[in-house]
């Protein structure tokens, strides 16, 4: 898998494996779906959707990627209308899609 | 005598046991890991913190690599996950989750607190962050950007405030004793007392 170098603009998958069975997920169901930046490359690290049922877990690539609240919440408190908010989430390489 | 035995202590023993059988956690390399834990508080997070508003050096290895910067002052950080840090700045403020679950510095940071691990910290934290550490009395300036990070996966984050004005001719000792919890965890800001 390629990786994504800081300032990319990513989308995390709108993808829900725990509606296909058991499944261990570390990507909030509240950015699934949304875009982002990366942030910068945090390191590589053993797959916890697979360490979670001890199977053979292959490193991954774990990003932090930035979020716009106002691209998530859509009730208003976006910007929560006193200042500017941003999100920062760490995302392993396999949520991650080109946006 | 057994007085007493839930069935949470009867699974514990059991796994206990099948570690130390299988070779993957002796009892001794248990109760090492049980200490260490034990030991560490959020005082340990405060001479970092401390160290790092007198020593710029030390300020940019902490922002660098937090587990070097533990371990450069005797905090064990072996079998820990990466330690980051979050630098506070004039105009930008960081606030530390994890909507998961309960990831957190323990390292540095000890046991999290209670409210740390409720459904409705972790909630609004990433929804209303100004909403919510107003109730720690926490009111930052409209111009402020708020930060939130999720701690989601393999590493732990701790907040590097800002220091408070006034205490310019304070001692690295007089400078840590004011860092609390909170501080580290972004609901608070250190102030003089």
């Amino acid at each position: 898998m390629t990786g994504f170098a800081p300032g990319t603009r990513v989308r995390v998958r709108d993808d829900w494996p725990e509606t296909r069975g058991p499944a261990h997920i570390r990507t909030p169901h509240y950015v699934r779906g949304a875009e982002g930046t990366v942030v910068r490359v945090l390191g590589a690290f053993k797959n916890p959707e697979d360490l979670a049922f001890a199977r053979p877990a292959p490193r991954r690539a774990l990003y932090h990627v930035r979020f716009d609240p106002g691209a998530i919440w859509h009730d208003g408190r976006a910007k929560d209308g006193r200042g500017r908010n941003d999100l920062l989430v760490e995302i392993f390489e396999q949520w991650l899609e080109p946006a | 005598m057994m007085l007493q035995e839930t069935d949470g202590e009867r699974l514990l023993v059991a796994v206990r046991r099948l570690l130390e059988a299988k070779g993957i956690a002796s009892t001794a390399e248990i109760a090492e890991r049980i200490a260490i834990t034990d030991r560490a508080s959020p005082g340990q997070g405060a001479r970092m913190v401390a160290r790092a508003w007198t020593d710029p050096d030390y300020r940019a290895l902490m922002v660098e690599d937090g587990s070097k910067a533990a371990e450069m002052l005797g905090i064990p950080m072996r079998g820990m996950p990466p330690l980051g840090v979050l630098q506070n700045a004039p105009g930008l403020h960081h606030l530390v989750v994890c909507t998961l679950c309960s990831c957190y510095p323990r390292a540095v940071l000890g046991y999290p607190p209670y409210w740390f691990k409720s459904a409705g910290y972790r909630a609004r934290a990433v929804r209303d962050p100004r909403g919510l550490i107003a109730e720690w009395g926490t009111v930052l300036p409209e111009t402020t950007k708020v930060t939130v990070v999720d701690s989601t996966a393999d590493y732990r984050w701790m907040v590097l405030p800002e220091r408070p004005a006034g205490t310019e001719d304070w001692t690295e000792t007089q400078l840590a004793a004011i860092v609390r919890e909170g501080d580290m965890i972004g609901v608070t800001i250190p102030k003089r007392p």
